[in-house]
C-alpha cells in the first residue's frame, strides 16, 4: 500500500497536472516541444548532412542565403547576405570561371559564446576538466565578417574532418581539391590547424564583409547551396578553442556545441535525451515575412508582416524513439505538433469518398490541424541496367525486349494501390523522375506517363493490364514464358524488407508480377548487403529513393546520368542507366536558368526516360504533419530547416488546454487500494487463524 | 579466501579475452569496416576516398585479425582486432564512431540506469520474495492456488505489453504520471515511478513461482517441523528459519545480477525515453558503432564475472558451512 501512496502524495504535490513532463517553471513560457528519434551524429556544418541534425544546425547557423518561407515555388532570398548574388563569367588563366561576390549586411553579431574571450582560448586543463558545459565560461562575441564565411568553405577541404560534399565542391571551387592535399600535407597530429595562414585560390577576400568565390566553368545550382549550412560562417575562434586539451574528452567540440550567428543557440545538448535551443540574445531580428502566396493572408500567415523574429524563446527537444508515447504526448499537448504514423492514421484522418485526407472528428474536437506536402523526394523500382534480363546495356534486340518488358511491369504494377495500401495514400505516383513543386515538373494531363496512364475524366488513370500483356508478349514473354525457351519467366527483387511484418509486402509484389503470369523472387538481405549489391551491379530490380538537396530538376535528373552509374563511378545513378541522347541533354540543362527551353529540353528527356523506363515506376512521398492549435505561423516547406524562428505558440492556449485534457483521474486509484486492502483483510484474519490453530484437532469433551 | 578471489581473477583474464574475440567476429561477420563508414557517413555523396579516409583515422585500414606484410610480432599486433582489444584491458575504452568519449557517456548514462534498475531490483526482490512467502504460508488453499495460477498467467505476458498497457492505463487514461521522459535529480521520481512499476509487476510471475518452490522445499524439512514443534509463531518460522535457508538458491540468481543493474534495460529505457546504458547499447548495434559495443560487452563481461565472484562469497556469508578454497 505504502509503495502506492507514496508516490501519489508525492505526486499530489506537484500541480494540477501530474503528467507534464516539463518541469513547472517552463509553465506559461514561450517554449516549443518537439521530438527527435535519431541521435544527430554531427552538427559540424561541415559534416552534417542529415534533416535530423539540420533541424538544429540550421536554427543555429546563418547561411548567406535562405528559402522563402511562404512563396512556392521555392525562391531563394539573401539571409545574411545584403542581396542574392549574380555569378560573373570571367576567363581567368584562360578557363572561364563564375564569380560569385557576396555582401553580407554589417553588424550581425555572433551569439554569446565562450570562444570569443580570448582568455578562454587557453584554458587551463583542470578548469576544462571541471566544465559541465562551455557556457559555464565567460562569453563574448563579435561581429559576423566576410573571413568567417571564408573560413567555413577553407573547411570543406580540412583533412580532419568529413565532408559528405567536398567531391562535388572540388570540381567546382577552385583550388579546393590541391587546397585538401596542402592541408593534410600541413597537419600535425594533435595541433590545431590554422586555416587562416593557408590561403584557397576559390576564395577571396574584398573587405570585411565581402568575399568572392571562383567556380571552374558555370554552376548556377551554386546558389541553393549558397543556403545550405556548408557554407554557414566558422568563426576561427571556435575552432580553436574547442581544440584545447581536454575539450574533447568532455564531448566539447565544434561537432556538438555549434557557434553561429542564427536566432537561437544550442545550450543544452544531451543527444541521449533532450536538446535545447534558446533565443540568441545578439540576434538582429529579421522581419517576418509579409509576403506570400496566395491564401496565405487568409490562412493568418501574414498576420505577424514585419515583426521581428523569432517569436518564441525556446524550443526543446524530446528524444522519442518509440511511436506510441510520443503520439500520446502529442495527444496530451506535450508536443505541439507531430507526424502521423501507420498505426494511428486512422485515428487521425478520414479520407473523404473524393479520396481526399481530412482530420478525424476527435482530432477537431481537439483543435489540431493537418498540413500535407509532397515531398522533394522520389522512391522508385528501378531495373538494373546491367542486368541481362531487365537491363539495357546489352543492345540490339535484347536490348529491346527489355525494354517492352520494363514497359510492361511499369503499367502492371500498380503504384497507386501500394499506397493506398502501405502508406495509408501518403504519396503521389511518379509520371518521371521530377518531384512535384520543382521547375521542369508538368501538373495534369501534360504531365501523366502517357505509357502507363491515359487521362480520363479529369485524372491519370492507369492503363488497362492488356496493355502491359500486350507489351510482354512483344518482350517475346507471351503469358510470362520464355518464347526461346519455354521457361516461365522469373524475375527477382533485391530488397532489405526480410522481417515477418514485410510478409504483406512481399505478397503484394508478387501478385503485382502474378497479373502478368511472372514469378516472382525477392533477394532479402540486409542493408550492408544491399547497398553492396547495387555498388557492383549485382542487382536486378530493387527499390531506393532519393531526397533533393535544392528545388532544381538538376538535382533529380543527375540521378539518371550515365556519369553517375553506382557501380562504374559510385555514383548516384543505382540503376546504373545510359543513354548518350540523355546525357548530352543533361549536359546542356544543368548549366541553364529556368527558362522555357529548358523546359523543352527536361520534356525531351522525361520522354527518353518514359520510353527506357529504368525506373518501373514509383511515387513521391506526402508528409501530414498535425499541429495544435496553439502553434502559429506553420506552413509546411520542404526546402527549409531553418523554420523555427517563424513559428509561434500560445503559451495560456497550451496550458488551458493541457489542464484539461490531464486531469488526474483518481478514483480508479482509490478503488484499486480498496479492492487490496479488502484482500489484506481475509488473508490476515486466514493468517490469524491459523496462528491460533493446534496441531491437531482438540477431541470433544466427554470423547 | 584471498587466494580463491585472485586465482577467479586470474580465470576472468582469458575469459574476457574469449569474449572480446567473439564480439569481434561476430560483429565483423556481419559489418565490414567498409559497411561501418557508410553508415557514419551517410548514404549521399560517399566517395571511395572518403571511405578509406574514415577507415584510416579510426585504425580500420588493418587487416582484421593477421597482417601477413607485417613482420614478427606485427603479423598479430598490426591488426584492427589487437589494436582495439588491448586498451580495453587497461578500460581506456576511446571513442565512438561518431567521435564521442565512451568512458563520459557510460559515466553520463549510467545513472539514469542505475535509477531504474536498483529500485525495480530492490523492491521487486521484496514484493517477489513477500508474496511467495505468502502463498507457501497458505500453501494448498485457495490462496494458493490463485496466487500461482496469478504468477503463471503474469509470467505468460510479454514485459512489452506490461509497458505499453502500463502506460495507456495509468499515463494516458488515468494521467497520473508522464508517459515517458526523464529529467535529473529529485525530478526523477515522477518519471521513474511508472518504469520501476511496470518493472516490478513484470517480475513478479517469474520470480514469485521460483521462489515459492523454494520456500516450499525448505518448509518440508525436518527443522521446520522441530520449530514449529517447539511452538514458535508461523511467522519466525518463516523469516526466522525457511528464508534464511533458502536464500543461497535465491542469491545464486540475485547476487549476480546486482552487477548488471548498471548496464541497464534495453526494452524499458527505449520506451520511457530513459537515456540510460541500455538504450546506449541499442543504439550503438543499430549505428553499427563496433568501438561503443565492443565497450559495453566487455563492461557487462566484467560485471557478470564480478557478479559471480559476489555470489560466491555470498554463499559463505548465508551458510557457514562454505568455505572457498
Amino acid at each position: 500500500m505504502r509503495v502506492i501512496l507514496i508516490p501519489v502524495l508525492f505526486l499530489c504535490g506537484c500541480a494540477e497536472v501530474w503528467n507534464d513532463p516539463y518541469p513547472a517553471s517552463d509553465r506559461g513560457q514561450r517554449v516549443l516541444y518537439s521530438v527527435f528519434s535519431e541521435r544527430p551524429k554531427h552538427l559540424d556544418p561541415a559534416q552534417s548532412y542529415t534533416t535530423d541534425e539540420s533541424q538544429f544546425t540550421m536554427q543555429v547557423y546563418e547561411p548567406v542565403l535562405q528559402y522563402h518561407y511562404l512563396k512556392r515555388p521555392y525562391q531563394l532570398i539573401p539571409n545574411t547576405a545584403a542581396a542574392l548574388p549574380e555569378p560573373r563569367i570571367e576567363q581567368r588563366g584562360g578557363e572561364t570561371v563564375s564569380v560569385y561576390e557576396i555582401r553580407i549586411r554589417p553588424g550581425i553579431r555572433f551569439q554569446p559564446h565562450p570562444a570569443f574571450v580570448p582568455a578562454n582560448l587557453a584554458l587551463d586543463r583542470r578548469r576544462v576538466d571541471a566544465l559541465e558545459s562551455p557556457y559555464q565560461l565567460p562569453l563574448g562575441t563579435r561581429e559576423l565578417t566576410a573571413d568567417d564565411y571564408i573560413y567555413q568553405i577553407k573547411r570543406l577541404a580540412h583533412p580532419q574532418l568529413h565532408v559528405p560534399i567536398f567531391g562535388l565542391m572540388s570540381e567546382y571551387i577552385v583550388g579546393l581539391k590541391a587546397y585538401a592535399a596542402a592541408l593534410k600535407a600541413a597537419a600535425r597530429p594533435g595541433e590545431w590547424l590554422d586555416l587562416r595562414q593557408h590561403p584557397l585560390p576559390g576564395v577571396e577576400r574584398v573587405d570585411a564583409h565581402t568575399y568572392r568565390v571562383i567556380l571552374k566553368g558555370r554552376y548556377p545550382q551554386f546558389q541553393y547551396w549558397l543556403a545550405m549550412h556548408f557554407f554557414a560562417p566558422i568563426p576561427w575562434e571556435a575552432e580553436r578553442f574547442f581544440h584545447q586539451p581536454g575539450m574533447a574528452e568532455k564531448n566539447f567540440t565544434l561537432d556538438w556545441w555549434p557557434v553561429g550567428t542564427g536566432p537561437f543557440m544550442l545550450t543544452e545538448n544531451n543527444p541521449n535525451s533532450r536538446m535545447t535551443l534558446v533565443r540568441n540574445p545578439n540576434y538582429r531580428g529579421e522581419p517576418y515575412p509579409s509576403e506570400g502566396e496566395e491564401g496565405d493572408a487568409a490562412a493568418g500567415l501574414l498576420a505577424d508582416a514585419g515583426k521581428p523574429m523569432p517569436f518564441i524563446d525556446r524550443a526543446v527537444y524530446t528524444r522519442e524513439k518509440e511511436a506510441i508515447p510520443l503520439w500520446n504526448k502529442f495527444l496530451q499537448g506535450y508536443y505541439d505538433s507531430s507526424g502521423i504514423s501507420s498505426d494511428n492514421f486512422d485515428q487521425a484522418v478520414r479520407i473523404s469518398l473524393e479520396g481526399e485526407p481530412g482530420l478525424s472528428p476527435e482530432m477537431e474536437a481537439n483543435g489540431i490541424r493537418m498540413e500535407t506536402s509532397v515531398e522533394p523526394t522520389v522512391f522508385y523500382l528501378g531495373a538494373n541496367w546491367l542486368d541481362p534480363v531487365v537491363g539495357g546495356a546489352m543492345g540490339g534486340a535484347d536490348a529491346e525486349r527489355a525494354r517492352k518488358l520494363r514497359q510492361a511491369l511499369a503499367i502492371a504494377i500498380d503504384w497507386e494501390e501500394y499506397l493506398q495500401v502501405f502508406a495509408n495514400g501518403r504519396g503521389v505516383p511518379s509520371h518521371g523522375p521530377i518531384a512535384p513543386g520543382l521547375f521542369g515538373y508538368r501538373e495534369g494531363e501534360h504531365g501523366i506517363n502517357p505509357l502507363t496512364h491515359e487521362w480520363k475524366e479529369g485524372k491519370a488513370v492507369r492503363r488497362p493490364l492488356e496493355a502491359a500483356k500486350k507489351l510482354l508478349a512483344e518482350a517475346g514473354y507471351p503469358d510470362g514464358r520464355d518464347e526461346r525457351t519455354g521457361q516461365p519467366l522469373v524475375l527477382y527483387l533485391d530488397t532489405t524488407t526480410r522481417g515477418p511484418g514485410d510478409k504483406a509486402l512481399m505478397d503484394w509484389w508478387r501478385k503485382q508480377f502474378a497479373r502478368l503470369s511472372i514469378q516472382f523472387e525477392p533477394r532479402q538481405t540486409d542493408w550492408n548487403r544491399f547497398q553492396e549489391k547495387l555498388r557492383k551491379g549485382n542487382t536486378q530490380l530493387f527499390m531506393v529513393g532519393w531526397r533533393a538537396d535544392y528545388p532544381d530538376p538538376e538535382n533529380f535528373l543527375f540521378l539518371l546520368n550515365g556519369a553517375q552509374s553506382r557501380a562504374k563511378t559510385q555514383g548516384e545513378n543505382a540503376s546504373n542507366y545510359s543513354n548518350p541522347e540523355y546525357d548530352a541533354l543533361f549536359a546542356q540543362v544543368r548549366h541553364m536558368a529556368n527558362t522555357p527551353q529548358r523546359q523543352q529540353l527536361i520534356d525531351r528527356m522525361v520522354e527518353i526516360f518514359r520510353r527506357d523506363a529504368p525506373w518501373i515506376g514509383g511515387f513521391h512521398r506526402k508528409t501530414f504533419g498535425l499541429y495544435h492549435g496553439w502553434l502559429g505561423n506553420v506552413k509546411p516547406n520542404e526546402m527549409s530547416d531553418n523554420k523555427l524562428k517563424y513559428l509561434k505558440v500560445d503559451p495560456e492556449r497550451r496550458a488551458a488546454m493541457r489542464l484539461a485534457w490531464n486531469r488526474p483521474v483518481l478514483w480508479p486509484v482509490l478503488l484499486g487500494m480498496l479492492l487490496a486492502a479488502a484482500a489484506v483483510v481475509p488473508a490476515w484474519l486466514a493468517y490469524r487463524r491459523r496462528e491460533r490453530m493446534a496441531a491437531r484437532p482438540v477431541p470433544a469433551a466427554g470423547a | 579466501m584471498f587466494a580463491y578471489i585472485v586465482r577467479r581473477v586470474l580465470y576472468a583474464v582469458p575469459i574476457l579475452v574469449g569474449v572480446n574475440l567473439l564480439t569481434f567476429l561476430l560483429f565483423f561477420v556481419v559489418n565490414t569496416p567498409e559497411d561501418m563508414a557508410r553508415m557514419q557517413l551517410g548514404a549521399k555523396r560517399v566517395t571511395p576516398e572518403a571511405i578509406e579516409k574514415w577507415k584510416a583515422e579510426r585504425g580500420y585500414d588493418k587487416p582484421l585479425l593477421w597482417n601477413a606484410q607485417a613482420g614478427g610480432a606485427g603479423k598479430a599486433t598490426q591488426t584492427v582486432f589487437f589494436q582495439k582489444s588491448v586498451r580495453l584491458f587497461a578500460f581506456d575504452f576511446g571513442a565512438s564512431e561518431d567521435k564521442r568519449d565512451i568512458a563520459s557517456e557510460i559515466g553520463e548514462r549510467m545513472w539514469p540506469s542505475l535509477a531504474l534498475a536498483v529500485p525495480v531490483f530492490l523492491v521487486g526482490l521484496a514484493v517477489c520474495v513477500s508474496f511467495a512467502l505468502l502463498m507457501a504460508f497458505f500453501r494448498a488453499t485457495y490462496l494458493d492456488l490463485w496466487g500461482v495460477v496469478l504468477c503463471v498467467a503474469m509470467m505468460s505476458i510479454s514485459t512489452l505489453f506490461y509497458i505499453i498497457g502500463g502506460q495507456y492505463l495509468l499515463s494516458k487514461l488515468l494521467h497520473l504520471v508522464p508517459i515517458s521522459g526523464y529529467q535529473g535529480g529529485a525530478d526523477a521520481l515522477r518519471f521513474l515511478f511508472l518504469p520501476v512499476f511496470i518493472g516490478v509487476v513484470a517480475g513478479i510471475g517469474a520470480s514469485s513461482r521460483w521462489y515459492r518452490t523454494l520456500f516450499l522445499e525448505e518448509m518440508g524439512r525436518d527443522y521446520v517441523r522441530t520449530a514449529r514443534a517447539k511452538g514458535l509463531a508461523e511467522r519466525a518460522v518463516l523469516f526466522g528459519h525457511v528464508l534464511q535457508n533458502a536464500l543461497i538458491p535465491i542469491l545464486t540468481g540475485v547476487v549476480a545480477v546486482i552487477p548488471l543493474l548498471f548496464m541497464g534495460s534495453l526494452l524499458t529505457e527505449s520506451f520511457f525515453g530513459i537515456p540510460g546504458l541500455g538504450s546506449y547499447t541499442i543504439d550503438a548495434i543499430q549505428a553499427q558503432d563496433f568501438a561503443v559495443v565492443r565497450a559495453m560487452v566487455f563492461i557487462g563481461s566484467v560485471f557478470y564475472i564480478v557478479g559471480l565472484i559476489l555470489t560466491d562469497i555470498s554463499y559463505t556469508l548465508v551458510d557457514p558451512r562454505i568455505r572457498l578454497q
